[in-house]
């Protein structure tokens, strides 16, 4: 049973299809890749799934359960989390009121009452944030404004605040835009990290030697449509995708 | 000594309506309709203790909720809306209040005297205070206690998760959403809270003034609303106060021996103000050096 599963999904802006009658499954457990040129669909595809606009046709099941009406708040409430492709953090927030405001999750919800939750202050919940600092490296920063973190700060800062939501799913939209090659071995660490804490990873990347190396299966968005589906070396032998996207002799 | 009483109590009023803006504020939201949950705090709470004869705080525990209900009521419709729209829609809402007591008769006699709003006339004879033998340092000390008491719950929101969530909803909506905030939820709670506030606000107003009428409600009040918290900085709600002494305390009444130039410097200073602490007078540097100063560690606030 699929923990994520796309049924010919489509959207339309105007004439354009962004995405179009796209299909498919990300198996619990799984490191899924998303890659294809720019402007094929990826983000959209993401922004979709968590609800940012609506679907002009087809459906979402998360957990069998039907995302199509869902605003997006709730959708994290059934365990997906995102990152986003031009980060967006709380920036005048500090690195630990990021992570804070974050904890939304049933289990958050379920641990600790109303009052506790919306009006309790920071001791309640050190421990849990100690955490996920350390997770990202940030525990010297923890009183930073958000703003003021160097850029791969700011990533890794992003990427906490998405796991503080305690996701089954996290989408990662680029998460190595911008990264040096140290920079995207440790993210590639992490990211192991993340699934081998039970978490079912959606990797949308354009950094190849991130994709090919950490995940399980890819699909290649073309146009909105998807052109192929398969392991990382089936990708890669792949004629049309080698045509599309990632070049060299067809 | 008198006079520096009474111009305590605008003050701490002022700080009220301001304070009830800040909330709104911390969200993103520009409320041009605080001054409306004033006016109706007003009215209620005068007609309560004048028709109903009802004591004081009593009085202003309605006047408080009557303005959270009816700001949770507008805050649904008018939250949908953002940015310059929410203004007029709320600048709306206020005119509307201001309107209907424009025309709101209900008097009532009591010992051969009518007593109530009167439409244009206004709302006059709220002597609770006088009645009861307050002096005006009392009534100025009864007001600076609920002014320091909003504070005090303001401040403790601030330091608390629900701070937070406030400020990250008014930084990124979409931010804040996908990290599974209701916005809905986190906007309409601040304008019920702020709406709380100037309802208690116009309660104690209408008590010190005596007399109400729906001129003072006008986009005046609501401007002034908005301004002290901007002017004073939305770090902390101490801004808002520093701001309302500023203005009412200095711009108004301390440059009162200019005659006429008051009113040409007035609008002069606010721009200088801007100008020099453009994050407000409290800004997040002077923040942390008052920080400093008292020994507490900087950062999280």
């Amino acid at each position: 049973m699929a923990l994520l599963e796309l049924k010919n999904v489509s959207r339309h802006f105007g004439g354009v299809r962004a995405v179009d009658g796209l299909d498919l499954a990300i198996e619990p457990g799984q490191i899924f890749g998303l890659i294809g040129p720019n402007g094929s669909g990826k983000s959209t595809t993401v922004n979709l799934i968590s609800g940012l606009f609506p679907l002009t046709a087809g459906s979402i099941v998360f957990q069998n359960e039907d995302l199509a009406k869902l605003p997006t708040h709730l959708r994290l409430q059934t365990g997906i989390a995102r990152t986003f492709q031009n980060i967006r953090l709380f920036g005048q927030l500090t690195v630990w009121q990021n992570l804070w405001v974050a904890q939304n999750s049933p289990a958050d919800r379920a641990k600790r009452g109303f009052f506790a939750r919306w009006l309790g202050g920071q001791s309640g919940v050190r421990e849990e944030i100690s955490q996920l600092l350390e997770f990202s490296g940030l525990a010297h920063k923890q009183d930073e404004l958000a703003a003021n973190l160097a850029f791969g700060e700011q990533r890794r800062l992003e990427l906490a605040r998405a796991l503080a939501t305690r996701p089954t799913l996290i989408m990662l939209d680029e998460p190595a835009a911008g990264m040096n090659t140290e920079e995207i071995g440790q993210l590639r660490e992490r990211i192991l990290k993340i699934r081998t804490q039970g978490t079912t990873v959606l990797l949308v990347e354009h950094v190849m030697e991130l994709v090919m190396g950490v995940t399980d299966r890819i699909a290649v968005l073309n146009f909105g449509q998807k052109i192929a589906e398969g392991t990382p070396a089936e990708i890669q032998a792949d004629v049309a995708v080698r045509k599309a996207y990632l070049g060299g002799d067809a | 000594m008198d006079f520096y009483f009474g111009l305590a109590q605008i003050i701490g009023v002022h700080t009220l309506i301001g304070l009830s803006a800040y909330i709104v504020l911390l969200t993103g939201q520009v409320s041009l309709a605080q001054a409306g949950f004033f006016a109706v705090g007003a009215y209620v709470a005068g007609m309560l203790t004048v028709l109903a004869g009802w004591s004081i705080l009593p009085a202003l525990a309605a006047s408080s909720l009557l303005g959270a209900l009816v700001a949770g009521a507008v805050g649904f419709p008018a939250l949908r809306v953002k940015g310059l729209m929410l203004v007029i829609a709320t600048l709306a809402f206020g005119e509307v209040v201001r309107l209907f007591f424009f025309n709101f008769d209900y008097q009532v006699a009591k010992g051969g005297v009518k007593l109530g709003p009167l439409g244009g006339e206004g709302f006059r004879q709220i002597r609770y205070f006088p009645e009861n033998g307050w002096t005006t340092m009392q009534v100025m000390l009864f007001i600076w206690l609920f002014v320091a008491l909003v504070m005090a719950i303001l401040w403790w929101f601030d330091r608390s998760r629900y701070g937070a969530v406030l400020r990250a909803v008014g930084e990124d909506e979409l931010a804040a959403q996908s990290v599974g905030l209701n916005l809905t939820a986190v906007k309409v709670s601040a304008m019920t809270i702020g709406g709380a506030i100037a309802g208690l606000g116009g309660g104690i107003y209408a008590h010190y003034t005596t007399h109400i009428e729906h001129a003072s409600f006008g986009i005046l009040l609501a401007t002034f609303a908005l301004a002290y918290p901007i002017l004073g900085g939305l770090g902390s709600v101490f801004g808002t106060v520093v701001a309302a002494i500023f203005v009412q305390g200095f711009l108004i009444e301390g440059l009162r021996f200019l005659g006429d130039w008051r009113n040409l410097l007035f609008g002069a200073l606010i721009l200088l103000a801007m100008n020099l602490r453009p994050k407000g007078f409290l800004d997040a540097p002077t923040l942390q050096w008052i920080r400093r100063l008292f020994g507490g560690k900087s950062g999280a606030a």
